[in-house]
């Protein structure tokens, strides 16, 4: 008899969720590449990936999700931030995102070698409040007044311990008005940066003032090597010293922010660097963004700039979607738009081969939406990360489940 | 529960009407810093075939707005154009009341971000009810422009939340100014900002000084107001004495004649108080002049507030960010206090942490409930419709019943409400000053755009044609803005 219930639980525990396939019929596919949206189309998934996506597709066993033609598109980009890393931003005891560690200022300019995606904290509540919100996966970035601030990656929101995506790390650097007030002004920032680069190259420090210590010597050179490099610059004309730099450094850049870069956007698109912006910024908030504006983001696609958007929020990273609705108001087509938050960040940070779209091969981070994604009044009605389904609770569902009591004069959906 | 001292009245007239001015009404001749603001001569404008959201919970549906001299002269169906009216082809459009905003720091912490523009936390002291926010306003505050595009006509501009009284507020039409005082709304109560919780606490705890802690900031609020009564009673004591003065100068002769001690005090007027610029603040809090706006997140810290203005007897007007207001929906409703609120702000500290994306929808559901959506925000302002949109479809998915001229109080009346001017803005009704706003679309989408916004019926942003040069002497001559190149 003992040995039966054994044969039994080992017969269940053969059959793993993981293994079932899911069916996802009926939809509106935003694929968010090459086949566009295609009406009345199933997307299948096996083993994590998607394995399918077409018409009349049928799996036997397959768990049958019935979209009845509502929109399907890949997981949103939650931008670049710091999910997992800061529970309470106020808080600094909740704080790992920051490079401050109590030494000297200066000494905390010039890091390479700080890592936060070792610091993130997949059960932090900000992981299911993101994601029933349709963003999957999030590109960390570290925080603070540092020059080089660290590294970065890009992580899935699915919760898993190992969370990091392959391929997606990155260096951040800042190149703006708070850089180079951290450095006396842009002509020293420059002049240090090139320091720091001969510093690395050389393997060993000068015999005094060396910026770098020998992890960051180390930890540069791969940068330097064509490396990922995403870069904290508004202004136009920082934008094109920055061209200049990365071109004469064999540096690889992404900026982020590019407030003005509407105004180089000839340039950008000859070097083929990307710009992660945020499309709501139109306001002159420094000296380096007089030139702000709500076209940005239409000005640069049609240059032929690859574009994508972040908010730069942490908590309320799931506006990413009014942003991008917001960018089609002034005047970005739709699937651009949606592309700025799914396949475009992909790409950027290297992912682009197993996600940010609905195609066979990719990994199954798949959102269904009661309507238009990219509308503020839509909704997310399931998740789906790595082909599995996400449980669509979040503290914040529990709050207001405790505190909303129906009343018979409400109505019911 | 004591209420209101017996002699605010007349300490009131004694106050040269300065705290005590009636709230509505002719008292701009006594109020210093009055508006210059002159409603310009407009056309009267018919908006034709528009769906209308009166603002009032109402939606019209092929309607016709008629605008003359400034207001709002009729709504409806088949509404006539009168002679040399300019008729605005609306069909397919939407038309709403013009958006307000009642937490606002344009102007004082103006674009860009510098030091020299940080004009709106007064941190040198936790209680600062002397300083008028309106004396730090800079007209040319870019975002006033882009706010406007955004369709918002009027908004409330406020100091900071770092002093548990941070100063009196400032409600202005959303015009091109060169002073603050060509902005300012005529006869529009002042508001006293206050603020609770972790704010006031944090930024003198962390200097060792008071408050440090919540309690102490609930005694330091307390003490204020004590001290506000005591002022209260000495111009009361004052006003007493002047009349006894004045009475027996106008019947001194007989009065002498019966020989009664002629004492010196008795041929000299009795010396008024010194005047005190914050007292006066708190006192036209006390006689209910000067509308209180009060900061505060958590439900406990907002109770508590509600119980300070039961001790001294004032009304608070709005909790502003409220993020716990959910929790307390009911006992807002009952005290007739509005929730200024986000659509989704949270987490940002501790007082943050329970943030709820159907917080508007929930303080809004209780009959009397005043839901409003803020921004708090130079970006927020100028998407005031989509916040209302997003909270709107929170509750709809939470199966409340929220169509769009339900939610659109949440930026119209409602905020006219708690600034009190219910009468006079918010609301598209015959008699309403004519503040419109025309959508492209449902405005309660991302995909809105405001197409024409009038002020007091005349034309301010016609996105037809866009304006050659910015609004802001800021922004004038600066590469890039403007005209698209």
């Amino acid at each position: 008899m003992k040995s039966l219930w054994i044969l039994i639980a080992a017969a269940t525990m053969s059959l793993p969720v993981e293994a079932q396939d899911l069916l996802i019929r009926d939809a509106k596919v935003h694929t968010a590449g090459a086949r566009g949206t295609i009406e009345h189309a199933d997307v299948l998934v096996r083993d994590q990936r998607i394995v399918a996506v077409g018409q009349q597709l049928s799996a036997a066993g397959a768990r049958v999700i019935e979209a009845r033609n509502r929109p399907l598109t890949p997981g949103f980009f939650a931008g670049v931030t710091a999910i997992g890393l800061m529970e309470v931003p106020a808080e600094p005891v909740t704080d790992d995102a920051s490079i401050s560690f109590g030494a000297p200022a200066w000494q905390q300019q010039w890091r390479p070698e700080l890592d936060v995606t070792l610091a993130f904290n997949p059960r932090s509540t900000l992981v299911p409040v993101t994601r029933i919100e349709g963003l999957t996966w999030a590109m960390l970035t570290p925080y603070g007044d540092a020059i080089i601030g660290g590294q970065g990656g890009a992580v899935t929101l699915d919760g898993r311990y190992d969370a990091m995506l392959t391929g997606s790390r990155s260096l951040f650097v800042s190149w703006d008005a708070n850089a180079s007030g951290a450095a006396g002004s842009r002509a020293t920032l420059y002049m240090l940066f090139e320091q720091a680069i001969r510093e690395a190259r050389a393997f060993k420090p000068p015999p005094e003032g060396a910026l770098l210590h020998e992890a960051g010597r180390e930890a540069l050179l791969p940068y330097l090597a064509g490396g990922r490099t995403v870069f904290q610059v508004e202004r136009a004309a920082d934008i094109r010293q920055l061209i200049a730099f990365a071109s004469r450094n064999g540096l690889r850049p992404v900026i982020v922010g590019g407030a003005e870069a509407w105004v180089v956007a000839d340039e950008l698109a000859r070097a083929r660097i990307p710009v992660i912006l945020n499309p709501l910024d139109n306001l002159p908030s420094s000296f380096d963004q007089i030139g702000a504006r709500l076209d940005n983001a239409v000005r640069l696609q049609r240059a032929g700039v690859r574009i994508a958007f972040s908010s730069g929020d942490i908590h309320n990273a799931r506006k990413i979607r009014q942003l991008a609705g917001n960018a089609v108001a002034h005047g970005l087509p739709w699937e651009a738009a949606l592309a700025a938050v799914t396949a475009s960040p992909a790409e950027i940070f290297g992912l682009g081969a197993r996600r940010g779209q609905i195609a066979a091969g990719q990994v199954a981070d798949l959102v269904l939406w009661d309507g238009d994604p990219l509308e503020v009044t839509s909704g997310a009605d399931q998740v789906w990360i790595a082909g599995r389904e996400v449980a669509m609770q979040s503290r914040q569902t529990q709050l207001r489940d405790r505190y909303f009591e129906r009343s018979p004069t409400d109505g019911t959906r | 529960m004591p209420r209101r001292a017996s002699g605010a009245a007349s300490a009131c007239a004694a106050l040269l009407a300065l705290a005590c001015a009636p709230a509505i009404g002719n008292a701009q001749a006594n109020q210093p810093y009055p508006s210059t603001y002159k409603r310009p001569a407009g056309t009267p404008t018919l908006i034709r075939g528009a769906t209308v959201l009166t603002g009032s919970g109402a939606r019209l549906d092929e309607a016709d707005v008629l605008i003359a001299d400034g207001k709002i002269a009729a709504v409806g169906r088949d509404v006539p154009a009168p002679q040399n009216a300019r008729v605005v082809d609306a069909r397919g459009k939407w038309v709403t009341p013009g958006l307000i905003d009642v937490h606002s720091h344009l102007g004082v912490a103006s674009a860009p971000y510098v030091e020299a523009h940080n004009d709106g936390n007064e941190m040198s002291n936790p209680l600062t009810s002397e300083v008028w926010v309106e004396h730090s306003l800079w007209p040319q505050d870019p975002g006033f422009e882009t706010a406007l595009e955004g369709g918002v006509t009027t908004l409330q501009v406020l100091p900071g939340s770092g002093n548990l009284a941070g100063g009196r507020s400032i409600v202005v039409r959303n015009v091109r100014a060169k002073t603050y005082q060509e902005m300012k709304f005529p006869d529009a109560p002042q508001g006293l900002k206050m603020a609770c919780g972790e704010n006031p606490k944090r930024s003198y705890g962390e200097r060792g000084q008071s408050p440090g802690t919540r309690m102490a900031n609930v005694a330091l609020v307390r003490q204020a107001f004590l001290d506000a009564q005591d002022y209260q009673r000495s111009w009361a004591k004052y006003q007493r004495e002047l009349a006894a003065y004045e009475h027996k100068q106008k019947t001194g002769s007989g009065a002498r004649g019966k020989k009664r001690d002629a004492k010196d005090e008795d041929s000299e007027p009795p010396s008024p108080p010194k005047r005190d610029l914050e007292m006066e603040t708190l006192v036209g809090v006390l006689d209910g002049t000067i509308r209180v706006q009060v900061h505060c997140y958590r439900a406990d810290d907002m109770a508590t507030m509600l119980d300070v203005a039961d001790e001294f007897g004032f009304r608070i007007a709005a909790f502003h960010h409220g993020v716990e207001a959910y929790k307390i929906a009911d006992l807002l409703a009952r005290k007739g206090v509005c929730g200024a609120l986000w659509a989704d702000w949270w987490g940002f500290k501790m007082e943050a942490y329970d943030g709820i994306q159907e917080n508007l929808a929930l303080v809004d559901r209780p009959r009397d409930g005043c839901a409003i959506v803020h921004s708090d925000s130079a970006e927020g302002i100028q998407r005031l419709n989509q916040e209302a949109a997003k909270a709107m479809a929170r509750g709809v998915r939470l199966g409340l019943d929220i169509p769009p001229e339900r939610a659109i109080r949440w930026v119209t009346a409602n905020p006219a409400r708690a600034l009190g001017l219910e009468d006079r803005i918010g609301t598209l009704a015959p008699g309403m000053i004519a503040d419109v706003v025309v959508w492209n679309r449902n405005p309660l989408s991302v995909y809105a755009l405001t197409e024409q916004v009038f002020i007091d019926g005349v034309p301010v942003f016609d996105r037809s044609q866009p304006p050659r040069e910015p609004r802001s002497d800021f922004l004038l001559g600066q590469p890039g803005t403007g005209e698209a190149p």
